[in-house]
């Protein structure tokens, strides 16, 4: 067995596959472990992601792509409907995935580029020298092995142990990890191309419940709330129970899925000596939207290549890696990210009779002019009560963060 | 200590990064107790969204 690599890659979810795909295709030496004996299973996943977004990584192809959607519906609490049509909906118009043949389809991918992959197989604990990371002790079907490595990716995923054990905060507070239940429902009469969401501190108390179409009449139906939210008796899959019941009752849910997204601001820090961190695990998971497949993708091709640059330098100590950590931070994600950050934190606040109000009020704007900065202008124009309640401070964090 | 109810844990992780202590760990397809680390705080009973975690004495 090999027990030395250009680079280690921790988790063979999206940012892991990616890390391993790209840095093995500039011809380095790659292994890839994942903890589960399956890539891409169990689902912990809504599975939308934007076209445009994916399409900047992979040509969509049929095995994978469950559904198209053209359009997207926001419910108020008070069960007012808005339609988002493609020209406004921005990147919520795309495409729900079959993560089990997707993560594969990547993996598989780094497979062919040239890297090493090894399932059931979990990082044990990092191999450090002076202070950087060099590698993990790696433990599968009982025996322990050493592997060095130039640079280890940690792409394990929300539930991402690495990190920690080299000494970073990976600690999410708790009222900003969402608590995710969903099904996977056939049976159900819905519009195959249009994602629901509903809104309202009944149904989903700082969350939202989904509605993803995956065919004709199947569905991911699921929920996330804030986990400050979450008690004995009103759960996640309470909640998601509670809404089957009263909209989807003979439906029938043919597959379980639990899982948790953070939605709290990215890692202080993702790069270190040795050691870059990609997707869930650098907590790169969009806080308003929860979506996270575009962000671990890019954040993973991104390792590779600045991984890869460091390698053939000589150079990956925490500051040669730090342009990593920089163009991610300033890129068009980065800015979505913090932009997000400041509307989840106002998002969460809202009664219900705000979200009614706004939902209305946006459903009334001139669609032709429709951008964020007008769409926040709007609202707050629209419901005064609201922007006193945000208060100076909050509007100007609000505004300054979109403009 | 945290009792894990094996019947209705989904291992999906979700209360694995709330941990203040990083007591919890996911093995393949278990839960993992440090009950060395983990002081009984429940937090991680709170954010399961199944209800599989439950503080015992």
């Amino acid at each position: 067995m090999k027990t030395s690599y250009d680079m280690l890659v921790i988790g063979g979810g999206p940012a892991g596959a990616m890390a391993a795909k790209c840095a093995a295709e500039k011809g380095h030496s790659v292994l890839l472990v994942e903890k589960r004996p399956a890539i891409g299973v169990p689902v912990r996943c809504a599975e939308g992601v934007g076209k445009e977004l994916l399409h900047q990584f992979l040509k969509p192809d049929d095995s994978w792509v469950a559904s198209e959607i053209d359009q997207a519906q926001i419910v108020a609490p008070d069960g007012f409907v808005m339609n988002l049509k493609p020209e406004h909906a921005g990147s919520e118009v795309g495409y729900v995935l079959d993560r089990k043949v997707f993560d594969r389809e990547l993996v598989w991918q780094a497979a062919n580029a040239g890297a090493d992959i090894m399932v059931k197989t979990r990082a044990v604990c990092p191999l450090t020298s002076d202070g950087r990371i060099t590698g993990a002790t790696i433990e599968h079907n009982g025996l322990k092995t050493d592997i060095s490595a130039g640079i280890v990716v940690a792409a394990d995923g929300v539930e991402s142990k690495f990190a920690r054990w080299c000494g970073v905060n990976t600690t999410v507070p708790l009222r900003e990890m969402e608590t995710c239940a969903q099904y996977l429902m056939t049976d159900i009469d819905i519009d195959p191309h249009t994602t629901v969401f509903y809104t309202g501190n009944s149904i989903s108390p700082a969350g939202y419940v989904w509605i993803f179409p995956k065919g004709e009449r199947t569905a991911n139906v699921g929920i996330g709330i804030a986990g400050d939210k979450s008690r004995s008796g009103s759960r996640a899959k309470d909640y998601l129970d509670r809404f089957v019941s009263m909209n989807l009752p003979k439906g029938k849910a043919i597959e379980l899925i639990a899982g948790g997204v953070s939605i709290c601001r990215p890692l202080e820090k993702t790069v270190f000596d040795g050691m870059i961190i990609a997707g869930d695990a650098a907590r790169v998971s969009d806080p308003l939207t929860g979506g996270g497949i575009y962000n671990a993708l890019y954040t993973g091709s991104l390792a590779a290549e600045v991984g890869t640059t460091a390698l053939s330098n000589g150079d990956v100590s925490a500051k040669a890696l730090s342009v990593y950590d920089t163009t991610w931070r300033s890129s068009p994600m980065g800015i979505a990210l913090e932009r997000n950050y400041q509307i989840k934190e106002i998002f969460v606040k809202l009664t219900d009779d705000d979200l009614n109000a706004i939902i209305h009020s946006v459903s009334d704007m001139n669609m032709s002019e429709f951008n964020t900065l007008n769409l926040i202008r709007n609202i707050v124009t629209a419901n005064p009560r609201l922007a006193m309640k945000l208060g100076k401070a909050g509007l100007k964090q609000l505004f300054d963060s979109i403009s | 200590m945290i009792t894990v109810r094996r019947d209705i844990c989904a291992y999906c992780g979700c209360c694995i990064s709330v941990c203040p202590q990083g007591a919890l760990e996911l093995i393949d397809a278990y839960l993992f107790v440090d009950t060395e680390e983990c002081t009984d705080c429940g937090i991680c009973v709170r954010v399961c969204p199944l209800g599989a975690l439950e503080v015992t004495p």
